[in-house]
């Protein structure tokens, strides 16, 4: 990793204030960053905090509702406190972020091209010519077939797989820094997912963007990642290089999904369970979050928060137990 | 005897008609689909949206008509039955769904949602019925004390458990689930497919499993049908198959699931090109406009479900001929020797704690 990140986050605290007056803890404490050109895998389980992190980042959090302190450094700036006209000429620009839902992050009631031309007239002006023909531009290097074409079309017109490519060319229309994609092949098929996956490698490698890919699937971790950062209830509990969180996990949350899930390359009898349920998110317990359904629980485990710690180099673990190796050796 | 019999299924939806009501377009979503399904053991349709088996799954149930074909159920007829006998035949095969937050009736407590189907086909005696719904929960994993509560009381995992104990309420054969962990986390999914896996040792129960999850199949299937545009391509034992891929959808399907082991040493088959409508599905192979083998016979010819001596049939032209598909496989052994030993240590640990406590502390919690 290079000496001084694209993008850097110090604790990072995010509260939401419900209606009724509840306060739910959504994001504590996380330190994360990204070098130029890197992959990080931000994974997780429902409700972990991985997509209100990445909202945050992109300042998209409702300003009545959430409670946001700590500091995301990018391209100097500090994200939280850049003014909102600063932050508009960011996003789309240098920052730009894919959803999962191809299906309803593309306004129905455009072209595709009209879509992508706005975001290029936004940021980068020049006539609408240049602009539509930079469009087909894009659409042909997400490998849409035949785009003179298909950029007049209405997204309705699109498969699922071909709006997830329009809403890639639209992120990198300006050429960005840092590109969040926040479970990006969830909705497609398999085959669509592969191909997604491979253009995603082809353009990082043309691009030398950073991307921070958020999903639940270890397997695309696997396959595109060069570091990923486990999330559980709303902290970080492991940060690890790929092959390491693979090989050597360091936490017992991240050993419980490794062992969970069915694999084409290893044949389990029964599969790994995590017992139990995630914690009460407006009363989060006070010691260790995942101590509750941890089978290495300790007493002391439940009495102070662990800190997350470097066990090897580059790889940390908010586990009091680890080295787990020394568990099972 | 096969439990389950189908022959030449073949259902076309009308997609668009005449201001007359005349039918000017068809969506072939089943079209001559033929398999057959021992008692006890599991069978699984996979293919990608639009494939045509969640179409397959309720046509055996009938809750929709085939146009044609032949189903027979543990040697019955099922298409000549009538409206009483064939509520009769659904005590024997039930259905449990993708998603479990749309398959409960929000209105019902748990305890009225399972005494339902006892009810309906009067199985237990009124006075009795209490107690056979604590003992369906507890066969689920849950506590029976939970009956009184509604179904936004509970967690995905634990709605899904509450529609297995529905299904098995009325003591079935066979039960369709079609997708039954897609919707669930990482860590509910095992639990369900352990939970699926320990009820079919204990009851004997059949499985149709309704999956686009190869990996989900090769964990829980006997015998797998892949699916294409309303036909099975490939069919075999799973072993079989996930050992050697015949049909190239087969093989790119297998190839494109992520491996979660980095830097796995295989080839991925990308297939090019979108899936093509089953409006109006290709002529000859229904593959060939994505198919990496593709012969001029293929595009004018459609190939026929060919077994081989095992019982391992392809609709291929070129199925002689195909390079082997090793390259495609994952190589075995995915967790590595400290990874191994963490896993078993940690399913060790957890193993004495019953499968009733799952999520049992959250419901409570919820309802303060």
């Amino acid at each position: 990793m290079s000496a001084s990140p694209l993008i850097e986050i110090k604790d990072l605290r995010i509260r939401f204030h419900g209606d009724d007056g509840r306060i739910t803890h959504a994001v504590d404490s996380v330190d994360l960053s990204v070098a130029n050109g890197a992959t990080l895998g931000l994974v997780g389980e429902s409700g972990c905090g991985k997509s209100v992190t990445s909202l945050a980042i992109m300042g998209l959090l409702p300003k009545q509702s959430a409670e946001i302190s700590g500091a995301i450094r990018f391209d100097g700036f500090d994200l939280l406190t850049t003014p909102d006209q600063t932050l508009r000429d960011l996003r789309g620009n240098r920052l730009a972020m894919i959803f999962q839902e191809p299906m309803t992050s593309l306004n129905p009631s455009f072209t595709i091209g009209d879509q992508i031309i706005e975001t290029i007239l936004r940021h980068r002006g020049g006539s609408r010519r240049s602009a539509r023909d930079r469009a087909i531009e894009l659409l042909r290097r997400v490998h849409i077939p035949s785009p003179e074409r298909r950029i007049d079309d209405y997204p309705h017109k699109l498969s699922g797989g071909m709006r997830q490519r329009v809403m890639i060319a639209m992120a990198l229309a300006c050429d960005p820094r840092l590109l969040i994609a926040d479970e990006p092949t969830t909705a497609l098929d398999v085959t669509l997912q592969a191909q997604i996956l491979e253009l995603m490698r082809e353009l990082k490698a043309a691009s030398g963007a950073a991307i921070i890919l958020i999903t639940h699937d270890l397997g695309v971790v696997a396959e595109v990642c060069d570091e990923v950062a486990v999330m559980y209830a709303g902290e970080i509990v492991e940060r690890a290089p790929v092959d390491e969180l693979f090989s050597a996990p360091q936490h017992p949350y991240t050993v419980g999904l490794l062992g969970s899930i069915p694999r084409l390359d290893h044949r389990a009898e029964q599969l790994a369970t995590i017992e139990g349920m995630v914690p009460n998110m407006a009363q989060p317990p006070g010691g260790c979050r995942f101590a509750a359904r941890c089978p290495f629980v300790l007493d002391a485990c439940t009495r102070v928060p662990p800190p997350l710690v470097e066990v090897s180099v580059g790889h940390l673990s908010r586990c009091i137990r680890a080295p787990l190796e020394l568990l099972v050796s | 005897m096969a439990l389950l019999e189908v022959e030449g299924l073949v259902k076309h939806f009308v997609a668009q008609r005449s201001l007359l009501g005349r039918a000017l377009a068809h969506v072939k979503a089943v079209d001559g689909v033929s398999f057959s399904l021992e008692a006890g053991k599991t069978l699984a349709l996979v293919g990608e949206s639009g494939c045509g088996k969640s179409t397959v799954s309720r046509l055996v149930l009938r809750l929709i008509e085939p146009d044609a074909g032949m189903i027979r159920f543990d040697g019955r007829n099922l298409l000549a039955l009538d409206a009483g006998t064939l509520r009769a035949f659904r005590r024997e095969a039930q259905i449990i769904f993708q998603d479990p937050y749309a398959s409960l009736n929000p209105r019902m407590t748990v305890g009225q949602i399972l005494t339902e189907p006892l009810a309906l086909h009067d199985l237990v005696p009124p006075v009795r019925r209490a107690e056979r719904v604590a003992e369906l929960l507890r066969l689920v994993g849950l506590e029976p004390r939970l009956a009184r509560r509604y179904p936004h009381e509970f967690s995905g995992g634990q709605r899904q458990r509450i529609a297995i104990a529905r299904a098995l309420a009325v003591e079935p054969k066979l039960i369709i689930c079609d997708e039954p962990v897609s919707a669930l986390d990482v860590s509910i999914r095992s639990q369900i497919l352990n939970l699926l896996r320990e009820l079919q040792d204990r009851l004997g129960l059949a499985y149709i499993f309704v999956s686009h999850d190869l990996a989900v199949v090769k964990h829980i299937a006997d015998h797998v049908a892949v699916m294409n545009l309303g036909q099975i391509v490939e069919t075999a034992e799973a072993d079989a198959l996930f050992a050697a891929p015949r049909h190239p959808y087969s093989r790119a399907l297998l190839s494109a699931i992520p491996l979660p082991q980095p830097k796995a040493k295989r080839t991925t088959v990308l297939l090019e090109g979108e899936i093509p409508s089953a409006l109006n599905p290709p002529a000859g192979c229904r593959f060939h406009t994505r198919c990496p083998f593709v012969i001029e016979r293929c595009r004018n010819e459609a190939p026929a479900l060919l077994a081989d001596h095992t019982g391992h049939a392809t609709a291929c032209h070129r199925t002689a001929e195909l390079p082997s598909a090793d390259a495609i496989l994952p190589a075995a052994g995915g967790f590595s020797p400290v990874l191994a030993k963490l896993v078993a240590a940690f399913s060790q640990k957890t193993e004495g704690s019953s499968p009733a406590g799952v999520g049992i502390q959250y419901a409570a919690s919820a309802t303060k």
